[in-house]
């Protein structure tokens, strides 16, 4: 099933053509109205007029997450900022989130390729979808919510949490797929499982599972009991949302990159060279078509791999793997990107010093769950109870408050977190 | 009139209190007054002790949290209703106790309670405006 056919079934030169003529469009916008750009450019000596083919684009500038935070909010737009209609933003602490602008037609682009995805997963006009991606500056939500509207089939904006009530609504309004993380789906499956509600019996047929990376056994494991085909959905606010790539139906493996819309490159995360087809590196993103806030090479963190045999189901775009890992230390908790740096921000801004501390996560009837160990010194020590589970209890409210995860804190002796070699072991993931 | 105690912050695990009491023996330091509050994570152990810098200096050197509170050893009659008579002097006087805890040894023939207010001054005045008895420190370590 195709929402785009033409566009998806572009035989590869003329893709390549296409991507060529939008990258030149791309480099001349970016060049005269994005002076952090121009700045690059110039830095290396590279001109728009100098790109003569898609190989040339390993001579533009790189852009980093934290070139966005630099020109937070708005400094990387590429239109006058009344032409922006929208904006979304990745969690942070003030100054420090990632925001990305959208033109009318941005907007527009994104729920067609939305629309494109949802099809590629097999979605038609006449499915029901149950939307549990959070709903707001996250652009889980919103994002496939128009990519619904869009392709005609109806959309439940459900939004995160009240799993409970969830639990109920799948029964009552009958929805036949299902989009949020997959740990939720797992959670879902769990309480509706309590409540007496047979999930494999509900009609779901289809899950779009994205925004955190899941293992092939926890496909497995999802498809098992939930009783529907679980595919991986790929997005990132920064280029988009969801919706910059989608596992087919048909394959049931490999993400498809909207190619027309994202030029894709692999690369070592360290010599920044391109890795040979088939080798995991760290995928980076140039946005072809985006107006209101364009971006050249985006170092997406994620590490994947390249498929380039041609899939079943026909469409021309190049898949890459799931996300295999990070090449930075971003955690990402039940779909919300977490930083430690900011979790160390905010500690030091509840008490005014820098305490020890260490980040646990764990899974817990498929639910990622965050423990911060505080060391207790001198300074946070108190000999009432009260004082010490306020503190508790103040830095449980702020971490929930800026970065929209919740967090058991416990407070621990000093010295009993691990170091290694003079460097604290800030993070056990126990997740895998 | 004020004496100082020594708050140790505790995780709850096996063994974490006898590591206290197992520092405090071998610096040959004796305990006169304890008290153990705790919550299900962690637990906070008062003390009184007979040298408490020797004893804060061991503490510290074995990894432990150490705090230091001012608390104020209060005479209290050994009959019925001689705690009473004296919450109520400070009831009366709006003076809230943040917590107490008795002390091992009598004074005489009366018994002695370790009160930890949120006003001290204005605690020790008061009491000793009703006629209660208030221990100096050197009173209290050598009952």
């Amino acid at each position: 099933m195709f929402y785009d056919e033409e566009y998806e079934t572009l035989p590869r030169e003329d893709l390549k053509k296409l991507q060529f003529t939008r990258l030149q469009d791309l480099v001349q916008r970016i060049y005269n109205n994005v002076p952090f750009y121009r700045a690059r450019f110039d830095e290396l000596n590279v001109k728009p007029e100098n790109l003569h083919s898609l190989a040339d684009l390993k001579h533009l500038p790189f852009t980093e997450k934290q070139d966005l935070r630099n020109h937070f909010p708005y400094g990387l737009l590429a239109l006058p900022r009344e032409n922006v209609v929208r904006i979304h933003a990745s969690s942070g602490t003030t100054g420090k989130s990632t925001v990305v602008g959208y033109s009318r037609r941005d907007v527009k682009n994104w729920a067609r390729l939305m629309a494109r995805s949802l099809a590629a997963a097999g979605v038609t006009p006449r499915d029901t979808v149950h939307n549990a991606y959070g709903y707001g500056l996250f652009t889980g939500g919103l994002g496939v919510h128009y990519g619904v509207e869009e392709m005609g089939a109806t959309i439940l904006p459900i939004s995160g949490g009240g799993t409970k009530r969830q639990a109920m609504l799948l029964k009552d309004f009958g929805p036949t797929v299902l989009t949020c993380t997959p740990s939720y789906a797992l959670h879902l499956y769990e309480v509706a499982r309590e409540s007496g509600i047979r999930f494999e019996e509900l009609g779901i047929h289809t899950g779009i599972f994205g925004a955190e990376p899941w293992s092939d056994e926890m496909r497995l494991d999802i498809e098992a009991k939930l009783g529907l085909k679980a595919l991986n959905i790929y997005g990132l606010s920064e280029i988009m949302g969801p919706g910059v790539g989608q596992e087919c139906a048909v394959a049931h493996e490999g993400i498809h990159i909207w190619e027309d819309h994202f030029l894709i490159e692999i690369i070592d995360p360290i010599s920044r060279e391109n890795v040979p087809p088939g080798e995991t590196g760290e995928l980076v993103i140039t946005t072809l078509t985006k107006e209101a806030q364009p971006l050249i090479r985006y170092r997406t963190r994620d590490l994947v791999s390249l498929r380039p045999e041609p899939c079943a189901c026909g469409r021309t775009h190049t898949r890459i793997s799931r996300i295999l890992g990070r090449s930075d230390d971003m955690l990402i908790i039940r779909g919300v990107n977490v930083f430690p740096s900011q979790i160390e921000g905010l500690l030091v801004e509840t008490e005014g010093l820098t305490p020890h501390y260490q980040l646990i996560l764990r899974r817990e009837k498929a639910m990622d769950t965050l423990e911060i160990q505080v060391e207790v010194d001198e300074c946070l020590f108190s000999d009432e109870i009260k004082h010490l589970q306020r503190l508790e209890q103040k830095i449980k409210k702020n971490i929930k408050e800026f970065l929209g995860v919740t967090a058991m804190i416990k407070l621990v002796e000093p010295q009993t977190l691990a170091r290694s070699e003079g460097k604290a072991q800030r993070i056990r993931d126990l997740r895998n | 009139m004020k004496v100082e105690q020594l708050s140790i912050f505790l995780e709850n695990r096996a063994g974490r209190l006898s590591e206290v009491t197992g520092t405090l023996a071998q610096a040959g330091i004796n305990i006169r007054a304890l008290s153990l509050a705790d919550t299900s994570d962690f637990g906070i152990l008062r003390l009184i002790v007979t040298d408490h810098a020797k004893a804060k200096e061991a503490l510290k050197a074995n990894g432990f949290t150490v705090g230091r509170t001012s608390v104020v050893p209060v005479e209290v009659r050994d009959e019925p209703g001689g705690l009473d008579a004296i919450l109520k002097i400070l009831s009366n006087n709006g003076i809230n106790v943040e917590y107490m805890y008795a002390f091992v040894q009598q004074s005489d023939q009366n018994a002695v309670l370790i009160f930890r207010f949120d006003r001290t001054d204005q605690a020790i005045e008061t009491l000793q405006a009703h006629g209660i008895r208030v221990l100096k420190g050197d009173e209290l370590y050598h009952i």
